[in-house]
């Protein structure tokens, strides 16, 4: 139910993002999600590829700054009201969500949300409760 | 293991016979022969006569970095080059650099005391010494390298740079003490840990770390990450080089001077006057013994203060604490002394802070700016914004509490601090330029 994500330290200076995911195609490491959280000192870029391992040890050896660490994958029918029912049962449940980012299939049908919390365990048991769908790791690669 | 008990642990009493008997001669023979000297001294109505006992040690003129610039290269040696055996030269950030000149009996002066100074830190005969101070024209390498081989040490030459090498030698060659720059004895760690080297199963038992100011956090560090014990050793080339002063691995507190050959005094910079036992100030030093080049009272620009307490290992030499900085890397930031050392000891109190840094000065407007780069390590990183701004937060509240000032603390990659190979970069001071 869980997904593996990275995390990467950037400077606030350019060329660092085309860095990484230079490193990272030529090592033929695809990207699923990425996001990055930017504040006006320094970002973090998160991501979600096929190879957490391999990704994790091109960007150390590249000389960055990496962190591991599990999202949940959430999906969702890509339509209207499709992400406020999430976030609806998650704050009746009083589930504080860290950060959530989101992107949408190819089929153009659904949308993927992933979501990091403090507490994934509880967020899981609360979310399928909901009948929401929870996609897994294997799935989420292969998206 | 006490190198020479004879003269480190001679009773204050004898010790200070020996020495108004050594600077009489000193003052005796500066006077006669160096020119510049005599100039000073008849200027400040000062005769070789009027030095009859150690206080009168006050009334001679100080000597100044500028004053051996004046008189570059050779215009302050007491005897003719041809009773010079070598020269050492400090490296200049401006301009000229300073040049210091030594006759057969300096360098067996130096090799002496060097020798106690390694005997301080418990090295001894069949130990394996790294000597990665730099050989060539700085005093680091060649002082410490025959102060070793005094010793009976093994000498393992291997002067800076190249530091893959320099752990595979110490890997192979079974080195069990480190002479270098603290800071570069930081990258040596780092470099190991990059190649997959585990310190802790190396032979390194001590590490002699000197030629620039380092805090007792950083000590914690490197002696963590190196499995060793770091000791402290204090010299400059101009009293002659690195074994002026060492700390003892009994206390670690504080670096025993070899006042037999070299007499301490702390001053007030600001007014040159001489400062009450313990106080805190400049360092002062007259070299009683040396023949090329001896100075008299040098003034060295390095804070720190004497402790005449006896030590638990025996000496009777008073120590010096550990060089809190200089008064020329002391920052004025809006009125306010800042010491890189100190900063250092606030970056190194926090879990998880790589002892690398960066301290930028500006001036925007009329008000000075500082700037501390801190790397980020991977057991500082979180993927979530409001830690990593809890971490600079908390950095910038430290440095507030200990130097009164409010920093920008900058978060930057690892590595792309500069590494030292020497003497680490610590400041850029853009105010000046
Ligand atoms: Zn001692």
């Amino acid at each position: 139910m869980k997904v593996d994500q990275i995390a990467v330290f950037l400077e606030n200076k350019s060329g660092r993002l085309a860095a990484i995911t230079k490193a990272l195609s030529d090592n033929n490491i695809n990207i699923r999600a990425l996001s990055v959280a930017d504040t006006a000192d320094f970002g973090i870029l998160r991501l979600i590829v096929d190879d957490t391992e391999k990704a994790t040890r091109v960007l150390k050896e590249e000389g960055f700054t990496v962190g591991k660490g599990v999202v949940i994958a959430v999906e969702v029918a890509d339509r209207p009201g499709g992400l406020s029912r999430v976030l609806a049962v998650l704050h009746e449940a009083e589930i504080n969500v860290e950060y959530m980012y989101a992107f949408v299939e190819k089929s153009g049908e659904n949308a993927v949300l992933i979501f990091r919390f403090d507490d994934p365990d509880m967020a899981i048991t609360i979310l399928l409760n909901a009948g929401i769908k929870i996609l897994t790791g294997e799935e989420v690669r292969s998206i | 293991m006490i190198w020479n008990e004879e003269f480190e642990t001679l009773p204050r009493e004898q010790l200070e016979i020996l020495q108004i008997k050594r600077l009489k001669d000193l003052v005796e023979r500066v006077y006669y022969r160096v020119k510049p000297y005599r100039e000073k001294m008849d200027a400040a109505g000062i005769k070789p006569e009027h030095i009859k006992s150690l206080a009168d040690l006050q009334k001679l003129p100080f000597t100044t970095k500028d004053f051996l610039r004046d008189n570059y290269p050779f215009g302050l040696f007491t005897l003719p080059l041809d009773q010079v055996v070598r020269v050492h030269a400090s490296s200049g950030t401006t301009g000229k650099p300073t040049v210091v000149g030594y006759t057969k009996r300096d360098i067996e002066t130096w090799a002496e005391v060097m020798a106690r100074a390694l005997a301080c830190g418990s090295v001894q005969r069949g130990d394996v010494v790294h000597n990665a101070y730099g050989y060539g024209l700085f005093t680091g390498g060649l002082g410490a390298h025959y102060g070793a081989e005094r010793l009976g040490a093994t000498v393992i030459p291997i002067s800076g740079g190249q530091t893959k090498r320099q752990i595979m030698i110490m890997q192979d060659f079974g080195s069990t003490v480190l002479l270098s720059t603290p800071s570069y004895a930081l990258n040596i760690a780092e470099t190991m840990a990059d190649m997959g080297v585990d310190a802790s199963r190396l032979s390194l038992r001590v590490g002699i770390f000197g030629a620039e100011p380092w805090s007792e956090n950083m000590r914690e560090e490197v002696e963590k990450k190196l499995g060793l014990k770091a000791i402290d050793i204090y010299g400059l080339s101009e009293i002659i080089g690195p074994g002026v002063s060492m700390e003892c691995i009994e206390a670690q507190h504080g670096m025993h001077i070899f006042e037999d050959h070299f007499m301490p005094e702390i001053i007030d910079p600001d007014t040159g006057e001489v400062l009450p036992m313990g106080e805190k100030g400049e360092l002062v030093f007259t070299t009683l013994t040396k023949q090329a080049f001896p100075l008299i009272r040098y003034r060295t620009k390095d804070i720190t203060r004497l402790i005449a307490e006896p030590c638990v290992c025996g000496r009777t030499f008073v120590r010096m604490e550990k060089i809190t900085g200089r008064t020329d890397d002391m920052l004025i930031i809006r009125g306010v002394n800042v010491f890189p050392t100190q900063v250092e000891h606030v970056l190194m109190g926090i879990e998880g802070v790589e002892p690398h840094y960066l301290i930028i000065v500006n001036r925007e407007g009329s008000m000075d700016t500082m700037e501390v780069q801190v790397e980020v390590s991977e057991q500082l990183f979180s993927d979530e914004v409001k830690n990593l701004e809890k971490l600079s937060k908390r950095i910038q509240t430290e440095i507030k509490d200990l130097i009164g000032s409010t920093c920008k603390i900058t978060l930057v990659e690892p590595k792309t601090i500069q590494r030292s190979e020497g003497k680490a970069k610590r400041v850029i001071d853009n105010r000046n330029i």
